[in-house]
C-alpha cells in the first residue's frame, strides 16, 4: 500500500507469482526436498488411515500430558530448520575469505541469521520449554491436568501457527533481514519495505497469544490445583520454576505485544512511534523490546534450573541442598531478571550512571545463580552419583554454564560491553549459556522424563554418542568466537578481509558439524529406543528411583493421571510415600470429572494462521474475513456448555487392576 | 479410608491418597486466570502510557494537546464510562438476588452507556482527523490515538461480550456458568473504567496543563 516496489491487487494484495523464490536455487532445493518430505509424510498418514486416530487423539486433545508431547515434537522438528540456518551461516564465514564471496548473498545471509535467532528462541526454545512444563507440572503436584484445559490446546496451536508462518516465509516472499529482535528503523517501512518484517511480526504475534496464555493457564494450574498437604515450600524445585518462570512469561509478553503492535502501526498506518522523523524515537522500541527480552531469557533458563535440581537429587540419591535458598534464588533471579535490561546497549548513551546502575543488577544476577549451583555441587557432594545421561547432561551443563556466566559479568561491566558489544565475544557468551543451559536441560529432562511419557527409557548408547557429539561440538564451535570477539570482529558479518581470522572459522564451522552429528545421534537414539522398547519397558513407572509425585503413577500415566489424588506429607513426597510404606488403593474407585476434547483450538488457529498471511500479503479482504471467523468461532464455542464428562468407576477400576498386574510382574 | 491408613514409627496414622475427594468445582480457577489475565492487559496499557510519557512532547511543529482537546467533551464521554460501571454494578446486584428481567435490563443500560462512549470517541477522533491532526501527523498523535483507541477496542469488544452474555443469560438463565461469565465481564469492564480515569487524569488533564 506504502510501497512502490509492490503493486497491489484487490484480490490477492501484493503476493504475485514473483513472490516465490525461483532465482534462489538453495531454496528451491529446499523446497522441493520439504514438499516431497510432506506429502511423503502425509500420503503415509492417510495410508495407514491415521488421520480420524490423530484428530480425535491428538490434535483436539485437551490432555496436557498428549499437549506437552506434541510441544515437544514441534520444537524438535523447528530445532532441525533453525540448525541448518546456523551451518549454512557457520559455511559461509569460513568460505568468505581472500576476495571470496562465499555462496551466499548478502540478502539471502541476512535472513538467514534473522530466521536463525527468531525460530530457535520461539519456536525451539519455548515450545520445548513450554511442553515440559505442561508435561510435568500437573503431574507432580498430583493434578488430573491444567486449569484451562481447552485454553492449554488452543495456546499450542497458536504456537504451531506462528511456526508455519515462519516457514512459509521460506517458500513465499522472504523473511526479515533485521537481526532477530528486528530494531527499527531498519525494520521500518522505509528501509524494509518488503514483507519480511511482516512475516516477523505475525509470527511473533499469532504464537505470542498462545505464549501468554499458557503461561495464565499454567500459574493458575500452580496456585489452584495442588494436592492436599503441598504447601508452597513442599512444592518440587520443577514446579518452583516453572511458577515463576510463568510469572515472567504472563509479565513480559504484553510488552513484547505491545510493542510489535506498535510497530506494525508504523508499518501499516504510517504512525510515528520508531521512525526518525515526525517525533518518532527508535530507542523506545529497544528499551521496550529488552524489557521483553531481558525476562525471556530467564524464561528460557529457569524451568531447567529446575530440571537440574531434579536430576541432581534424584541421580545422587539424596535430598536436594538447600531446597529453601533455591526457591529463594528462583524468585530473586525472577525479580532481578526485570532490572537488567539497559544493559543490552550501554552504548545507547544513557550516561554513567544508569550504565552503572544496570551493570550493578546485572552483576547482582550471578549471586543467587551461583548460590544454586553451589546447592547443586552440595547436592552431589557425597552422594550415591549415578551418571546416567540425565546425570550426565547436568554435569556438562555446570562446566559449561560456569564460562558462560562468567563471561556475562564481563560484559555486564559497561567499559568492557563498549569494546564487545556487538561483537562475536557476545555471540559466543549468549550461545554458551543459551546451549549450555537451556538445550542441555532439555536434553537431560528429555532423557529424565521420556521413560515417564512412553514407558520406556531412551536407548543410553545412542545417547551418549549425542552427548559427547553435542558436549565436544559446543566448545569447538564457541570457544573460538570468543577468541574472535576479543579481537574486535563484529557478529552479523558476510565477508572477511583478514585473512588471519580464517583458521578461527573454519574450527568452528567444524564444531557446527559435530553438534550436527550430535542431533543425527539423538534422531538415532530415539529410533533405536523405539525399536528396542521391549527390552527398554519400565513397568514400575520409577525407572530413576524418582522422588517426586509424577514417579508414582503408571508410565505413560493413565489419562486421568491419579485415581486418587495423592496427599503430601513431605518435600520428596513419593520418596517419603516409598519410605514409609504406602498400598495402592485397590477397590472403592470413583468416576473421575474430566474435560472433553474439542476441536475449536484447531479452527482458531488455523484462522489466526490465515489472517496473519493475509495481513503479510496486504490482502485485506482475506484479513477481514478470517479476523471476522475468529470472533465467530470464539463466541460460538462459548455456546457449548458441555465440555465435560465423567470417566466412570469401573474402567478406573479396570485400568488400576492392569496396573497392578503390571507392577506384579515387574517386581 | 482405614484400610490403606499406614501408621509411622511414632504410630499416628498417615494418609496417602484422598479416598473422598469430589470433583473439582467447575471453574473453580476461573476468575484467577481471568485476574492474571486482566494484569497482563494491563501491562500492555503500562507501555502505551509509557509511549504516551516519552513522545507526548513530540508535536513536531503540529498541534498540541491545548490546541486539540475538548474538555467538556472529554467530560461528557468520562461521564458516560463512569455511569456504565455503575449500571453494571447493579446488574451484579441483580443477579445476587436471582432476578433474570432486572439483570438483563441493567446490562442494556450498561451496552447503551458503552455505545454512547463509544460515539462520542468516534467523533472526538472524527473531528481531530478533520482537523488535520491524524495520527501520522506527530509522534504525540501516534502516540494519542493508540492509547485512547486501544482503550476503546476494549470497549467495543467489551460490548460485543456483554451482548452474548445477554443472549446466553436469556437463553440459559442465571446458572453457575453464566454467573461465573458475569462475573468475569464484571472485572473487565471496572477495569476499562480504571484505565479510562488514568487516560482522562494522563492524557486530557495534564495534556492542558503543559
Amino acid at each position: 500500500m506504502f510501497d512502490p516496489a509492490f503493486s497491489t491487487s484487490p484480490l490477492l494484495g501484493r503476493l504475485s507469482l514473483q513472490a516465490l523464490p525461483l532465482h534462489e536455487p538453495i531454496l528451491v532445493a529446499t523446497f522441493a526436498a520439504v514438499a516431497l518430505g510432506g506429502i511423503a509424510l502425509l500420503g503415509a498418514i492417510s495410508y495407514f488411515r491415521l488421520w480420524s486416530y490423530l484428530w480425535r487423539e491428538w490434535f483436539t486433545t485437551v490432555d496436557h500430558k498428549r499437549i506437552g508431547i506434541m510441544y515437544m515434537i514441534l520444537g524438535l522438528v523447528m530445532l532441525l530448520r533453525g540448525f541448518a540456518d546456523a551451518i549454512m551461516m557457520r559455511l559461509q564465514q569460513a568460505m568468505a575469505f581472500n576476495g571470496s564471496e562465499g555462496y551466499l548473498t548478502a540478502h539471502h545471509y541476512d535472513q538467514i541469521f534473522t530466521a536463525h535467532g527468531v525460530i530457535m528462541i520461539f519456536f525451539v526454545a519455548m515450545p520445548l520449554v513450554t511442553g515440559l512444563m505442561n508435561y510435568v507440572v500437573p503431574l507432580q503436584i498430583g493434578a488430573r491436568d491444567v486449569s484451562f484445559p481447552f485454553l492449554n490446546n488452543f495456546s499450542f496451536w497458536m504456537t504451531v501457527s506462528g511456526a508455519l508462518l515462519v516457514m512459509a516465509s521460506l517458500f513465499v516472499g522472504e523473511f526479515a533481514r533485521t537481526g532477530w529482535l528486528a530494531y527499527p528503523p531498519l525494520s521500518g517501512l522505509a528501509y524494509s519495505p518488503d514483507p519480511g518484517v511482516d512475516y516477523y511480526i505475525w509470527a511473533l504475534q499469532i504464537a505470542g497469544v498462545g505464549t501468554t496464555l499458557s503461561g495464565i493457564n499454567l500459574i493458575a494450574t500452580i496456585v489452584k490445583m495442588r494436592a492436599p498437604g503441598m504447601t508452597m515450600m513442599k512444592m518440587p524445585v520443577f514446579t518452583w520454576t516453572s511458577l515463576c518462570t510463568n510469572v515472567l512469561i504472563v509479565a513480559s509478553f504484553p510488552v513484547l505485544t505491545a510493542v510489535l503492535a506498535l510497530l506494525s502501526l508504523d508499518r501499516y498506518a504510517g504512525t510515528n512511534f520508531f521512525t526518525n522523523d515526525l517525533g518518532g524515537n527508535p530507542m523506545m522500541y529497544v528499551n521496550l523490546i529488552w524489557i521483553w527480552g531481558h525476562p525471556e531469557v530467564y524464561i528460557l533458563i529457569l524451568p531447567l534450573f529446575g530440571v537440574f535440581s531434579e536430576v541432581t537429587s534424584t541421580f545422587s540419591g539424596k535430598r536436594l541442598f538447600g531446597y529453601t535458598s533455591m526457591v529463594y534464588a528462583t524468585v530473586v533471579i525472577t525479580i532481578l531478571s526485570y532490572l537488567v535490561w539497559l544493559h543490552h546497549f550501554f552504548t545507547m548513551g544513557s550516561g554513567a550512571s544508569v550504565n552503572s546502575f544496570f551493570g550493578i543488577t546485572t552483576m547482582v544476577i550471578s549471586i543467587p545463580t551461583g548460590a544454586k549451583l553451589f546447592n547443586w555441587l552440595f547436592t552431589i557432594y557425597r552422594g550415591r552419583v549415578r551418571f546416567e545421561l540425565p546425570m550426565m547432561w547436568t554435569v556438562a551443563f555446570m562446566l559449561t554454564f560456569v564460562v558462560g556466566g562468567m563471561t556475562g559479568v564481563l560484559l555486564a561491566v559497561p567499559p568492557a560491553d563498549f569494546v564487545l558489544h556487538n561483537s562475536l565475544f557476545l555471540i559466543a557468551h549468549f550461545h554458551n549459556v543459551i546451549i549450555g543451559g537451556v538445550l542441555f536441560g532439555l536434553f537431560a529432562a528429555i532423557n529424565y522424563w521420556f521413560p515417564k511419557a512412553f514407558g520406556f527409557r531412551l536407548d543410553p548408547f545412542w545417547g551418549k554418542v549425542s552427548f559427547w557429539f553435542w558436549v565436544v561440538g559446543f566448545w569447538l564451535a564457541f570457544m573460538p568466537l570468543y577468541i574472535l570477539g576479543l579481537m574486535g570482529v563484529t557478529r552479523r558479518m558476510r565477508v572477511f578481509d583478514d585473512p588471519s581470522l580464517q583458521i578461527w572459522f573454519v574450527i568452528a564451522g567444524i564444531g557446527a558439524f559435530v553438534i550436527a552429528l550430535g542431533i543425527a545421534a539423538m534422531l538415532v537414539q530415539f529410533y533405536v529406543s523405539f525399536r528396542k522398547r521391549e527390552a527398554l519397558r519400565d513397568v514400575s513407572g520409577d525407572p530413576w528411583d524418582g522422588r517426586t509425585l509424577e514417579w508414582s503413577t503408571s508410565s505413560p500415566p493413565p489419562d486421568y493421571n491419579f485415581a486418587f489424588t495423592p496427599v503430601v506429607h513431605d518435600l520428596d513426597s513419593w520418596y517419603d510415600m516409598k519410605r514409609r510404606g504406602y498400598s495402592r488403593p485397590a477397590d472403592s474407585f470413583r468416576a473421575i470429572h474430566m474435560p472433553k476434547n474439542t476441536g475449536a483450538g484447531v479452527i482458531l488457529a488455523g484462522l489466526s494462521l490465515i489472517c496473519g498471511f493475509a495481513l503479510v500479503w496486504y490482502i485485506w479482504w482475506l484479513a477481514a474475513i478470517s479476523f471476522i471467523g475468529i470472533l465467530a468461532t470464539a463466541i460460538g464455542h462459548t455456546f457449548n456448555y458441555r465440555r465435560d464428562y465423567h470417566i466412570p468407576a469401573e474402567t478406573v477400576r479396570v485400568t488400576e487392576a492392569a496396573r497392578t498386574r503390571q507392577l506384579a510382574t515387574g517386581a | 479410608m482405614s484400610a490403606h491408613a499406614m501408621t509411622t514409627n511414632a504410630g499416628e496414622p498417615v494418609r496417602f491418597f484422598d479416598l473422598e475427594e469430589h470433583d473439582h468445582p467447575e471453574g473453580s480457577s476461573t476468575m484467577l486466570g481471568f485476574w492474571i489475565y486482566l494484569m497482563s492487559d494491563c501491562l500492555i496499557f503500562a507501555i502505551l502510557f509509557a509511549c504516551y510519557a516519552v513522545l507526548g512532547g513530540n508535536y513536531a511543529a503540529g498541534p498540541s494537546p491545548h490546541d486539540l482537546f475538548e474538555l467538556p467533551l472529554v467530560a461528557l464521554n468520562t461521564s458516560m464510562l463512569l455511569l456504565s460501571s455503575i449500571t453494571y454494578g447493579f446488574a451484579m446486584l441483580s443477579m445476587q438476588k436471582d432476578r433474570v428481567g432486572a439483570t438483563q435490563a441493567w446490562l442494556a443500560v450498561t451496552g447503551l452507556f458503552g455505545l454512547a462512549f463509544l460515539s462520542i470517541e468516534l467523533y472526538e477522533f472524527a473531528h481531530l482527523i478533520h482537523e488535520g491532526a491524524t495520527p501520522q501527523r506527530s509522534g504525540f498523535l501516534s502516540a494519542f490515538f493508540t492509547l485512547v483507541g486501544t482503550h476503546g477496542l476494549h470497549v467495543t469488544f467489551g460490548t460485543i461480550w456483554l451482548v452474548t452474555l445477554m443472549v446466553q443469560v436469556a437463553r440459559r438463565g442465571l446458572i453457575p456458568a453464566n454467573r461465573r461469565r458475569l462475573m468475569c465481564l464484571s472485572l473487565f469492564w471496572h477495569f476499562l473504567d480504571v484505565i479510562w480515569i488514568g487516560v482522562f487524569t494522563f492524557v486530557y488533564l495534564m495534556g492542558m496543563l503543559r
